[in-house]
C-alpha cells in the first residue's frame, strides 16, 4: 500500500535504512521494480539526499526510515529543509500501535520530536488511512511553501490489509494557500517601480521554489526594466550570474556593491527571500530609505523582521506573471534617466573589486581553488552542493550559476554534512551530470560513511575539499571577534583523504602546488566514478566581505586591513 | 570602511543582539481558533507559543462540533501589535488551523470565564465571604461547617476582583476555566 502510493505520486526513488518497525514496507519494496530504493549509511545521509533530490529536480524527495534511532537520526535533515522550505516526505516506521506509550524496543516519541522540524507530519493508527494520508502528506509538502513532512507508520498498521484509495486531484481541501497575489497590491508596486530612482530587487530560495516559470518570469521583468538584481545564498541561480543586472549575493559575505545597493537604494522589491539576520545585519540600520515591497507566499514572513509598504502573499510565479501584465499594460515605465544614475554608481562600487585577494604562487588560494573551477566546469551540465563554512562562502562568491536549481547548499540550518549527501541525492536524480560537492575538511567529514553509498549507486559525485586543516569560519571569527583565542578550531588527525577514498572503493587525489591544480581538476572531472580532490589550501585565509553580525550593510569588512586596525581599539562591539 | 571596534581578549559579544525598534506598547489579545479535533492539534498550537516565546495567558479548548470534528482554542496572549500579527500568521500555517479570529480587533465581543473557589472560615469572616458573593453572584455549589465552594462566572477581572477579596476570607484553592469568547451581534 505505501510502495503503491508512493509510484502514484510519481516518485522513482527512495533514500533509506531498514530496520524492524520497517520491515513490511522493505517487503513491498522487494517485490516490485518500479521504485528504486538507494541505502543510505546513515539516516541523516538519507534526508540530505533526498533533499538534493528535491532541490535539483523540483520534485519531493522521498526518504523511509525504521523507528526510534532511525527517526531521531532523521531530525537534523527534517530542521534543514524546513528552514530552507525544502518538500521532502519522511516516512518512519513505529512500534505496533498496542505498544506505543509502552518505552518498547526502538519506540520513540517521533510525531512528538519532529513536531517542530516539520511542516506538518501524522501518526497513522488505523490502515484505511495510510493511503489517503500520505496522498496529503505530499500535496502539504509541495503546496504553498514548501517543506518537510513525516508520517509514522505503526508495524502493525503496515502488516494490515485495508482498501487503498488513488490519489484525488488537487490535493485535500483542508490545505489550500494562497497563490495569486492582490492585484491592488500588485499595481502598487508596479506605479512604486515606474518612479524609483534607485530600484533593486532582492531575491531567495522562494523564486527557485516557485519553479522554473518564476526564474524565466524574472529573468524577463529585471531585463526589461533594467533594474539591478541581488540574490540570498538560497535564491542563486535564479537570476543568471552572467546577466547584465546581475550585483552578485547580498548579506554577510555579499558583495560589496550589493549590499551597499541594498543599503541606498529607495526602491527595495523583496521575492521571496525572508529578510534573514544574515541578510539584514543591523535592523535599525537595514535599507533605511527605501520604500519595501515584499512578495511571499506565506503570510507570516512578511512584518516578521522588516516593516514592508507592500505586502503580496501569493506565489512568486504568479504574482510575477501578474506584475508584468500590469506593468505592461501601463505602458512597460521604468525612470530610465534614474536608473542610469543609479548603475553609475553601483559601476563605481563595482570598482572597489571585493572579491579580490592576495594571489600566490606557492599555495593554492581557496578562493583560486574555485575561480579555477569556475573557468574549468562552468559551460557544463553542472551541479553543485556545498557544505557549510567558509568554502560555502567562497562557492557562492566564485561559482556562477546561469539557471536555478543548481546550486545545493544549506542556509538556513547551516547544516555540516550536508553536502557529500545531497550531492549523491542530486547524481542519482541526474546519473549524467557533473555533481560537484565543495567541501570543508571538518563538514565532510561529518557524513562521510555516504562515500559507501556513492561507490555503491556507482554515483560519481566529485568531492572537491578545500582543506584548510580548521575548522575555517570559527577560526575567522574566533580571529576576528574573539581575540584570537583559536579555541578548538583545529582540524587535528585528520585522515588521508587519498587512501580513505581507496579504502571505500573510490578515488582520491591531493593538490598543494597552484601549479597542479588545474590537471589535478581535470583528472577529477574526467574520472568515471566518486572522486575526491584533497585541495591542500591556505590554512588563514579569511572569508571577505563580510559584515559581522550586528553592523549595517555600509560597515562591511573587505580585507583584514580592515580588521587589523580594529583589533586592539577601544571598546566592545556588539556582534 | 568602518573599523570593526573589538577589543583584544574581550568578552562581551552576544551574537543576536538584532531587535528592531518597532512599537513596542504591550497589547492583550483574545484569539479564537478553530481547529480540526484530531491528535496534537493542541500540542502544535501550545508548541508554537513556546518555541518561539511568545505568552499564553490562559487557553481554554473543547470540541464545538462534534459531525465536523471541530474544535476551537481561545487564547489569551500579550505582546506587540507586531508579535501578535506574527501568532495570527503563525497559527494560521498549521496544516489542521482553520480559522483564526483576533477578537480583540475584529469588533466588540464577549468573554466569560468560570472559576470555582475554596474559602475555609468560621464566624465572622464565613458571614463576610458568603455576603461578598452575593454580591458577585457567585453561588455557593458546596458547603461544610467550615468552607464553602463557590462557583463565579464573568470577565476575567471581575473573577481576579472576586478571588482578591477572598483572599483575607480564607481563600485555600482556585480552578479557573479561562476565557471563552465570541464575537457579538449576528
Ligand atoms: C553540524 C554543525 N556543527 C557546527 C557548526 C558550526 N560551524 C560552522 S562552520 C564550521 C567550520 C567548518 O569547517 P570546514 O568544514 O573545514 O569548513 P571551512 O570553514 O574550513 O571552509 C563550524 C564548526 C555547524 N555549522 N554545523
Ligand atoms: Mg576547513
Amino acid at each position: 500500500m505505501v510502495v503503491q502510493a508512493l509510484k502514484d505520486q510519481g516518485v522513482d526513488t527512495v533514500f533509506g535504512y531498514p530496520g524492524g518497525a520497517v520491515l513490511p514496507i522493505y517487503d513491498e519494496i522487494f517485490l516490485q521494480n518500479d521504485i528504486k530504493h538507494v541505502l543510505v549509511r546513515h539516516e541523516q545521509g538519507a534526508v540530505h539526499m533526498a533533499e538534493g533530490y528535491a532541490r535539483s529536480t523540483g520534485k519531493p524527495g522521498v526518504a523511509l526510515v525504521t523507528s526510534g534511532p532511525g527517526a531521531t537520526n532523521a531530525v537534523t535533515g527534517l530542521t534543514d529543509a524546513l528552514m530552507d522550505s525544502i518538500p521532502i516526505v519522511v516516512l518512519t516506521g513505529q512500534v505496533p500501535t498496542f505498544m506505543i506509550g509502552s518505552d518498547a524496543f526502538q519506540e520513540a516519541d517521533t510525531v512528538g520530536i519532529t513536531r517542530p522540524c516539520t511542516k506538518h507530519n501524522w501518526l497513522v493508527k488505523d490502515t484505511d488511512a495510510l493511503a489517503p494520508t500520505l496522498h496529503e502528506a505530499f500535496h502539504v509538502a509541495t503546496s504553498g511553501r514548501p517543506g518537510p513532512v513525516l508520517i509514522d507508520i505503526p508495524k502493525d498498521v503496515q502488516f494490515a490489509t485495508g482498501t487503498y484509495q488513488a490519489p484525488v486531484k488537487g490535493g485535500t481541501k483542508r490545505y489550500q494557500p494562497q497563490v495569486k497575489g492582490d492585484l491592488d497590491a500588485i499595481t502598487e508596486l508596479v506605479a512604486a517601480l515606474e518612479t524609483a530612482k534607485r530600484p533593486v530587487f532582492y531575491t531567495g530560495g522562494g523564486v527557485i521554489n516557485s519553479g522554473k516559470a518564476a526564474s524565466q518570469l524574472l529573468r524577463e521583468l529585471v531585463d526589461a526594466t533594467g533594474i539591478p538584481i541581488t540574490s540570498t545564498l538560497m535564491g542563486l541561480g535564479s537570476y543568471p550570474a552572467s546577466g547584465a543586472n546581475w550585483l552578485g549575493m547580498l548579506g554577510m559575505h555579499g558583495l560589496y556593491e550589493a549590499n551597499l545597493a541594498m543599503h541606498g537604494c529607495d526602491l527595495l522589491i523583496n521575492i521571496g527571500a525572508r529578510f534573514d539576520d544574515r541578510i539584514t545585519g543591523r535592523l535599525d540600520a537595514f535599507s533605511p530609505h527605501s520604500k519595501k515591497a515584499h512578495i511571499d507566499i506565506d503570510p507570516s514572513s512578511i512584518n516578521k523582521v522588516v516593516r514592508v509598504d507592500i505586502p503580496i502573499v501569493g506565489d512568486v510565479g504568479h504574482v510575477l506573471e501578474d506584475l508584468l501584465k500590469v506593468w505592461k499594460s501601463r505602458g512597460r515605465k521604468v525612470n530610465r534617466e534614474a536608473i542610469a544614475k543609479w548603475w553609475t554608481q553601483i559601476n563605481e562600487w563595482k570598482k572597489v573589486n571585493c572579491l579580490a585577494y592576495t594571489a600566490s604562487e606557492k599555495t593554492i588560494k581557496p578562493q583560486y581553488a574555485l575561480q579555477r573551477l569556475e573557468e574549468l566546469t562552468k559551460g557544463m551540465d553542472r551541479y553543485i552542493a556545498t557544505e557549510v563554512g567558509q568554502h560555502q562562502m567562497w562557492a557562492a562568491q566564485y561559482l556562477g550559476f546561469e539557471d536555478p536549481n543548481r546550486w545545493m547548499t544549506s542556509g538556513g540550518l547551516g547544516t555540516m554534512g550536508y553536502g557529500l549527501p545531497a550531492s549523491i541525492g542530486v547524481q542519482v536524480a541526474h546519473p549524467e551530470a557533473l555533481v560537484i560537492n565543495v567541501a570543508g575538511e571538518a563538514s565532510w567529514l561529518m557524513n562521510m560513511q555516504e562515500m559507501g553509498t556513492a561507490v555503491q549507486y556507482r554515483a560519481p559525485v566529485k568531492q572537491f575539499i578545500l582543506n584548510n586543516e580548521r575548522l575555517g569560519m570559527v577560526r575567522q571569527w574566533q580571529q576576528l571577534l574573539h581575540g584570537e583565542r583559536y579555541s578548538q578550531s583545529w582540524s587535528e588527525s585528520l585522515p588521508d583523504f587519498v587512501k580513505l577514498a581507496e579504502a571505500f572503493g573510490c578515488k582520491g587525489a591531493k593538490v598543494d602546488d597552484p601549479k597542479d591544480l588545474d590537471d589535478a581538476i581535470m583528472e577529477m572531472i574526467k574520472y568515471e566514478g566518486p572522486y575526491i580532490l584533497d585541495v591542500l589550501v591556505e590554512k588563514h585565509e579569511n572569508c571577505f566581505p563580510m559584515i559581522p553580525s550586528g553592523k549595517a550593510h555600509n560597515e562591511m569588512l573587505l580585507g583584514d586591513a580592515d580588521t587589523q586596525g580594529a583589533i586592539g581599539a577601544k571598546g566592545a562591539v556588539l556582534v | 570602511m568602518a573599523a570593526l571596534n573589538i577589543k583584544k581578549g574581550s568578552n562581551s559579544h552576544s551574537a543576536y543582539n538584532l531587535r528592531p525598534n518597532f512599537s513596542d506598547v504591550i497589547e492583550k489579545h483574545t484569539l479564537a481558533v478553530v481547529v480540526d479535533n484530531e491528535a496534537g492539534v493542541l500540542a502544535r498550537v501550545i508548541g508554537l507559543f513556546s518555541g518561539r516565546g511568545y505568552n499564553i495567558d490562559s487557553l481554554t479548548v473543547a470540541e464545538i462540533d462534534h459531525a465536523g470534528h471541530r474544535s476551537r482554542i481561545t487564547i489569551c496572549t500579550t505582546g506587540t501589535p507586531q508579535v501578535i500579527e506574527q501568532i495570527k500568521a503563525q497559527l494560521g500555517r498549521i496544516v489542521p488551523v482553520h480559522e483564526v479570529h483576533d477578537l480583540t480587533v475584529e469588533g466588540p465581543s464577549v468573554e466569560r470565564e468560570l472559576a470555582l473557589l475554596k474559602v475555609a472560615g468560621e464566624g465572622e469572616k464565613r458571614v463576610e465571604a458568603l455576603r461578598l458573593a452575593d454580591i458577585f453572584r457567585a453561588s455557593v455549589v458546596d458547603s461544610t461547617l467550615k468552607s464553602f465552594v463557590f462557583e463565579i462566572t464573568g470577565t476575567p477581572d471581575k473573577i481576579d476582583a472576586f478571588a482578591d477579596l477572598m483572599r483575607p476570607l480564607g481563600l485555600v484553592e482556585v480552578a479557573r476555566t479561562g476565557v471563552a469568547a465570541l464575537s457579538r451581534g449576528a
